[in-house]
């Protein structure tokens, strides 16, 4: 067994173990809506990163305040990197900086 | 190697066991294969075997980042059935568990294959509805299932509690000639077999990278060189994702922890296995007499084969109040394994955006009770481009809408 995964709620601000969270999937898909492809479609509903290293996830804070938010976690080292609101695209800044410094060389998709 | 026999083994009593040989040769990795095949786990193993037994294909290569049969398969609790509700699952889960009942005969090996008869607990009337379904759909299918009552529940396995108070028993369905196998020797029978007919199985070698040139699978890169091959077949459960990734495309898969614990043996007490979809537990005795438990998988990604504590507390829970006498038991050992699930529950045997690149995966929680199946299917996939057996198994149906949707029939726990 390993230790609880213990998430910062960015709401409330209470550390939730994961007994008290929802988890729901990787983050920052984008949306398709109706005129969409198949294959556009396909990768919203069900193609997934899955990476061993940094993976962005959504969260949802199920006994507790109920809200969604975002996690920055790593699915090899366990270790979490940071928890941020919902209501955003990509991770923020601060996020970025704290996977940096720990995981030499990571990049957010698309950054040069 | 020699052929296991009872002769065999009252001629080495006679000279101290000193005639026996390796099960498998460990040769140094050649330039080049017809066929490369990742992982050595059960499904891997299975797949090469057919390639050289159905198909003739022997220039071979089954490559393993750590130990044949390390992964899922020898972390499984080994339970073997066919009553799924879609035809496309009945088809190879049934030609699966057929082939499992001669495999040792076909090995020359002995994988233990017990048809102790499965016995899927309906603990609410939605259950019952869902599983009167099921055993519909497997008479028409042809595998042999039945729906039971709670008496015939208690006649069968005299240790659970029918009557209990949150989730009582409103009946099971029954699959006879379900049962359990040793899921380490389903791993080195095939091993042997291979490596009998010249196939090269190499431990100790990481596949970090695939090389493709014009669309096309060239070989692969390892921690002991590169290797050039033919056809590829990835078949690394819950590492997919990541050899996916080295290949260029995304899959519909996502990996997470499934644990397992084994109680201290105890005398026999059970003989069937009992799966209870509802509370999220299942449980059988092994013939060393440990009662062996499974339940739920984690909900997110982790690839540290050790999962979270609720989930066991939540299992044993539910599997106490079904069988009241197991409260006392010490548990001995616990683990976890990384499985990876598909979208709709089901798995993917299928051709890639990539040339001669193939794949199998998505077996998620019940994949050890297919793999005779899955290699047989793999096999002709891999060898003629087509197999009638996983034509519905194939990467586009998530794109076209064609789920093999057994979330809902199969539960939780496969
Ligand atoms: C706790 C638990 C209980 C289960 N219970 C059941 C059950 O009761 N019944 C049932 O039918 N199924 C069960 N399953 C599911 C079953 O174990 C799997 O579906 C099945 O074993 C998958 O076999 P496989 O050969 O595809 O994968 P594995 O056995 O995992 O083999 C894949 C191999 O690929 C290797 N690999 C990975 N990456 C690389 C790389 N880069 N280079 C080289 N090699 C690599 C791995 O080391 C591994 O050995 C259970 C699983 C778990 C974890
Ligand atoms: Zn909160």
């Amino acid at each position: 067994m390993r230790d609880m995964l213990i998430l910062t709620c960015p709401y409330c601000g209470i550390r939730c173990d994961e007994t008290e969270l929802a988890p729901g999937g990787e983050a920052h898909l984008k949306r398709f809506g109706p005129g969409s492809s198949d294959e556009e479609f396909e990768a919203y509903l069900f193609m997934r990163a899955n990476p061993k290293g940094v993976h962005f996830e959504r969260w949802r804070h199920a006994y507790g305040c109920g809200k969604w938010f975002h996690a920055a976690r790593n699915t090899v080292t366990l270790e979490v990197y940071g928890t941020y609101s919902a209501q955003v695209h990509e991770p923020p800044q601060e996020i970025r900086d704290a996977i940096s410094t720990r995981v030499p060389g990571w990049r957010w998709k698309g950054e040069s | 190697m020699g052929h296991y026999s009872a002769l065999a083994v009252a001629r080495e009593a006679l000279r101290d066991h000193r005639g026996w040989q390796r099960a498998w040769k460990s040769p140094e990795p050649r330039r080049r294969y017809d066929v490369v095949i990742v992982g050595a786990g059960g499904h891997g193993l299975a797949t090469a075997y057919h390639l050289g037994k159905n198909h003739g294909i022997t220039n071979v290569a089954i490559l393993e980042k750590g130990w044949l049969g390390g992964g899922n398969t020898g972390r499984n609790t080994t339970i073997i059935r066919s009553n799924y509700l879609q035809d496309a699952s009945a088809a190879i889960y049934e030609k699966a568990r057929a082939l499992y009942e001669t495999l040792s005969q076909d090995l020359n090996y002995n994988v233990m294959f017990s048809p102790r008869g499965v016995m899927m607990l309906a603990q609410t009337e939605h259950e019952v509805r869902g599983y009167r379904r099921t055993a519909h759909a497997n008479a028409l299918q042809g595998v042999e299932t039945e729906f039971i009552e709670p008496k015939r529940v208690k006649e069968l396995c005299p240790i659970i509690e029918v009557r209990g108070p949150r989730y009582p028993v409103l009946g099971a369905l029954w699959q006879p000639r379900g049962g359990t196998a040793r899921h380490d020797a389903v791993a080195w029978g095939y091993a042997r077999r291979c490596s009998e007919m010249g196939m090269d199985i190499i431990q100790k070698c990481e596949v970090t990278g695939i090389r493709t040139s014009g669309g096309e699978v060239k070989g692969v890169v390892t921690t002991r060189g590169d290797i050039d091959c033919g056809k590829l077949g990835i078949v690394v459960a819950g590492h997919s994702g990541h050899l996916a990734e080295m290949a260029g495309f995304r899959l519909p898969v996502e990996s997470v922890a499934l644990q397992a614990l084994v109680s201290e043996p105890v005398k026999p007490c059970m003989d069937v296995v009992v799966m209870a979809n509802t509370v999220h537990g299942y449980m059988s005795q092994s013939d060393k007499g440990e009662m062996v438990i499974g339940g739920g998988a984690d909900g997110f990604i982790n690839y540290t084969q050790r999962g979270s504590f609720s989930h066991i507390e939540e299992t044993v829970r539910a599997l106490v109040e079904t069988f009241p006498m197991i409260s006392r038991l010490k548990m001995l050992r616990h683990w976890g394994g990384i499985v990876d699930m598909t979208g709709d529950r089901s798995p993917i045997l299928s051709r890639t955006p990539v040339g001669n690149l193939f794949i199998n995966c998505g077996w998620g929680t019940g994949g050890f009770k297919a793999i005779p199946g899955s290699g047989w299917g793999f096999a002709e996939l891999m060898a003629k481009g087509e197999s009638p057996l996983c034509a519905e198994c194939g990467l586009d149906r998530f794109r076209e809408g064609r789920f093999i949707d057994e979330s809902v029939a199969a539960g939780v726990a496969h």
